[in-house]
């Protein structure tokens, strides 16, 4: 019976928080990228105060979602190395990989962890958190059937 | 391997026998010639595919020692029809790195060259075309402005040559009101002119435009004070006040600081000025809603009152903390209704209350060999700051004084998110450095009198196929091609990275527009728009004769700083080099039919290795010498900021021999002639004992007197008797009546009017302390750190036939 509590706390975790994180992120970066329709209001000095805002926000929010994204993430590694599930470690470790890679590789100063208002909006940087995010997407959607199907299957041969 | 080691030998002995290079010179380049990189016109008007046109001679550089032509390097002239070229926009306000673009992406990344533009887009121009009409002609879809390189399909339809969409022709321009003609849409000047001006109407002008508003914030600590600057800039501001620019509404504003803040009610009335004292610092507030920023015109007589007033006034303060975070947060308070510029003056550490910083430099990490710490800011409480400054218009312009540590890398952010600038004047002392008081002085003179230009914002746009993906310079990007400058100033410069999206195909040329929309300090809302026009190539060897050697040489500056600070300076240093490794691999397998044996280079890359070496020895990258940490991070702002002829100045310095000067090839301006001495070689090889240089470094000025100068250079020029004679700390010219003096003089005037801020003149004898940074900037030289010229080509070849 235990076998199947890592595939199906698994599941539910990848059927909705990190979905609904890396959605919100999607949307975020699309949100990021519409300054105001008209150029007529993105010329007018009086709105550029709500747009830095906008991205402030926008930031702030991207900024807050990083940790707990990777935090529980690695949990659930840590919860299928405990378990002995070496074939879904195996799928998760260069994920696991790619986020230490983020998280060391922040700018440094004071309590910016990643997605700088001031530079967030050259279009490399959101192209590449963009990518990121969709692939992201791809990853955790393609991880969630598959343990469906692993906790399916293991309650099925129980 | 024998060949090998015969073409070494001769190598070696053309290192050591200068006489006998000029005959192993393949082609001989004329004395004062045009430069090679420039393709005169006619060769424009034949096809591309024409027999090796100047800029692809090969140049093995390890053989070629004399590379430097003697006049500064001319900007590369794209090749274009004739007609087109003419009225191209100019290379001193906007420039791509590459002068003939790929036609695909994958072109460009084959021929490993950075692919961005140059611009200095509010740059003083003796000739500008103002237009007013009530109508801007711009294209429906892409809302690009009316430019030469449009195409007119008949007279009453023109095709936007960014985004290809036809569009009509509005009633109103078919009239000419130069010519007095009708008829003819692309005879008006907005059609002839790449670079002009629209006084935009209303539609543009969304709130009243605002008035010129300067607050300045002092710092008036006990170090402050012991520096002295604050004599000079009262003096400065009384001097200018009239000429500060703005209109009947300009408003100034006051507030020093140490460890309380002071304001400074001017209202129109008082006898005097009066002093409010805030010393809450945590909570900051404005002591009363108005009259602390006051009309000018209206209470001028207590500005002025002040002024005389403010050196005297903390003559015996004995405060040492200073509360700059909390000045600034009050100084935004106070602009943020109205908007307008800050101008802060600081001489020390902020180390009281909100934003105050830790000493982090090491000094015995100064000659690190290996990384430099602490590039990066330690708070973002002056990013955050500057930010919001921004959203209200407000931009911060910092003025650091200090001979001890400041961390430039944090405070410098208040400015370079708010469109500001940095002035850094080290070691500044009233009596102790008379040099950086002098260029104090006219560098505040420029500032306070140059023009500006308020609540801006500036779009870049290119031809569909093209896309800006990074940003560098002192504004904030608000969207993926809109940047939002609160100030505008005449002395920035802008340099963006592109990328090619699609193909390029079925296009002969491509533009570039570069619009800034600002309100001017008269209250008028301007628009100016420079149009750059280049063609599309799709063979390498193409691409290679339009590579722009100083703009790479800018961009890749660029890119080094960011590098620097979000990775580590080594990677940036590596980086820099792989850039020639590359650029010069790539010419050699894809565009050199014949291999020889050396390191090949087109003519017009020729002077790439060189350019990357004196940027590995620059203060801002250099490793192995001991360089203050606030140095680095302002050469580093510096190579951001500045616009690329005066920042090509500061990474290639020029030098001059002056002992020698005639009037031959001289130039005649306003009837005095000023002679042109050859540009030199920056290397020790080229000084002699016998004679006189002179080092333009962009701020800075040296002149070196050798040992053995000749005693009429002494007596003539610098009134002394003898080489023993030359004072310490000269940095005056003296004004005698010689014909050297004169032509010295008329030379170095000459020199210093090209740019707009003021170089400082130091005299150097063998024995001044000041010999060191002259000889720091010997960049072909070897030192106990870095690799000579000769020993860094050697590297490269060795990196490239790898």
């Amino acid at each position: 019976m235990w076998r199947v509590l890592p595939s199906a706390v698994s599941t539910c975790y990848t059927g909705k928080s990190s979905h609904m994180s890396i959605i919100f992120q999607i949307i975020a970066f699309d949100e990021l990228r519409t300054d105001f329709k008209n150029p007529i209001d993105q010329s007018n000095p009086t709105r550029a105060r709500e747009r830095i805002l906008n991205i402030e926000r926008i930031c702030n929010l991207l900024r807050r979602l990083v940790v707990p994204e990777y935090s529980i993430h690695g949990l659930f590694c840590l919860m299928f190395m405990c378990a002995g599930e070496w074939v879904t470690l195996g799928l998760n470790i260069p994920l696991l990989f790619y986020h230490l890679w983020r998280f060391f590789h922040r700018p440094a100063d004071g309590s910016e962890v990643m997605y700088d208002p001031v530079s967030v909006m050259n279009a490399d940087i959101l192209n590449y958190c963009q990518k990121e995010s969709w692939c992201k997407l791809g990853f955790y959607l393609l991880s969630f059937f598959y343990y469906l199907y692993s906790m399916v299957y293991a309650l099925v041969s129980f | 391997m024998n060949d090998k080691s015969s073409v070494d030998i001769v190598n070696v002995v053309n290192d050591y026998c200068t006489t006998i290079t000029p005959v192993l010179f393949l082609f001989n380049q004329p004395p004062g010639g045009p430069g090679p990189a420039q393709l005169s016109p006619s060769l424009a008007a034949m096809s591309l595919q024409s027999s090796t046109p100047e800029a692809l001679r090969v140049v093995n550089l390890l053989q070629e020692r004399n590379l430097l032509p003697p006049t500064p390097v001319p900007a590369p002239t794209p090749c274009l029809p004739q007609d087109l070229q003419k009225i191209n926009c100019n290379p001193e306000v906007f420039r791509c790195t590459l002068t003939s673009i790929p036609q695909t992406q994958s072109l460009l990344n084959k021929a490993k060259m950075p692919l961005g533009l140059l611009l200095h887009p509010f740059k003083d121009l003796s000739q500008l075309p103002v237009v007013t009409s009530s109508t801007i002609v711009r294209c429906r879809s892409c809302r690009t402005y009316i430019n030469p390189f449009v195409s007119f399909l008949d007279q009453r339809r023109w095709k936007c040559n960014l985004c290809y969409r036809v569009n009509d022709v509005p009633e109103e321009f078919m009239y000419n009101p130069v010519s007095r003609s009708y008829g003819e849409p692309h005879k008006r000047p907005e059609v002839q002119n790449a670079t002009i001006e629209f006084i935009a109407p209303s539609e543009y002008m969304l709130r009243p435009p605002q008035p010129a508003v300067y607050l300045f914030v002092l710092d008036v600590s006990h170090n402050a004070v012991e520096t002295g600057y604050l004599n000079v800039f009262c003096q400065s501001l009384l001097d200018n006040i009239n000429a500060l620019p703005g209109d009947s509404r300009t408003k100034v504003g006051f507030i020093t600081f140490d460890s309380t803040i002071h304001f400074y009610n001017l209202q129109e009335g008082l006898s005097q000025p009066q002093m409010l004292i805030v010393s809450d610092i945590e909570d900051i507030f404005l002591p009363t809603p108005d009259s602390l920023l006051v009309n000018l015109n209206e209470c001028k007589e207590l500005v002025q009152d002040l002024l005389k007033s403010l050196p005297t006034l903390f003559g015996k303060t004995m405060e040492t903390q200073s509360a700059l975070g909390s000045a600034l947060q009050a100084a935004f308070k106070l602009l943020s209704p109205t908007g307008g510029r800050m101008s802060v003056f600081q001489t020390q550490l902020p180390n009281l209350g909100v934003g105050a910083l830790q000493s982090r430099e090491d000094p015995n990490q100064r000659a690190s060999a290996k990384d430099i710490q602490h590039l990066s800011p330690a708070t973002d409480f002056y990013k955050k700051l500057a930010l919001d400054c921004s959203g209200q218009q407000v931009a911060v312009d910092l003025f650091l004084l200090s001979a001890q540590y400041c961390d430039l890398a944090s405070l410098g952010c208040i400015s370079r998110y708010s469109a500001g600038s940095v002035y850094y004047y080290p070691s500044y002392h009233h009596q102790h450095s008379p040099a950086q008081v002098e260029r104090f002085q006219k560098d505040l003179k420029r500032y306070l009198t140059r023009k500006i230009g308020f609540e801006a914002v500036m779009r870049i746009r290119c031809t569909k196929g093209l896309s800006i993906h990074t940003f560098h310079g002192n504004f904030f990007v608000r969207s993926t091609d809109l940047l939002s400058l609160p100030n505008v100033n005449p002395d920035a410069g802008f340099a963006v990275q592109m990328s090619i999206e699609d193909n390029l195909d079925d296009m002969q040329v491509v533009s570039f527009q570069a619009a800034l929309l600002y309100t001017s300090s008269k209250g008028e809302r301007r628009i100016r728009v420079h149009t750059l026009c280049l063609p599309v190539v799709s063979s390498l060897s193409d691409i290679f004769s339009g590579a722009d050697v100083q703009a790479m040489t800018g961009l890749l500056a660029c890119m080094a700083v960011d590098r620097s600070v979000t990775a580590s300076l080594s990677d940036a240093r590596d980086a820099m080099t792989n850039a020639a490794i590359d650029s010069l691999t790539s010419y050699r397998q894809s565009v050199l039919t014949i291999q020889q044996p050396g390191l090949l280079a087109p003519a017009c890359l020729r002077l790439f290795p060189l350019y990357i070496l004196a940027l590995l020895k620059q203060k801002a990258f250099r490793t192995g010498t001991s360089t203050r940490l606030d140095d680095r991070v302002f050469a580093m702002c510096q190579l951001k900021y500045q616009p690329l002829f005066y920042a090509m100045l500061m990474i290639h310095p020029a030098l001059y021999r002056v002992d020698d000067l005639t009037d031959e090839g001289a130039l005649n301006i306003n009837e005095r002639t000023i002679p042109q001495p050859r540009v030199l070689q920056l290397s020790v090889e080229k000084l002699s004992r016998e004679g006189a240089f002179l080092m333009d470094t962009g701020t800075v000025m040296y002149l070196w007197i050798g040992r053995n100068c000749h005693p009429n250079f002494l007596t003539q020029v610098l009134g002394v008797p003898n080489y023993a004679a030359v004072p310490e700390n000269l940095y005056l010219l003296p004004e005698l009546d010689t014909a050297e003096s004169q032509r010295t003089r008329a030379f170095v005037g000459w020199l210093r009017d090209q740019r707009p801020f003021y170089p400082s003149l130091h005299v150097i004898r063998d024995e001044s302390q000041l010999k060191a940074n002259f000889m720091q900037n010997m960049i072909e030289d070897r030192t106990a750190s870095a690799l000579s010229y000769y020993e860094f080509l050697l590297h490269l070849q060795q990196q490239i036939s790898k």
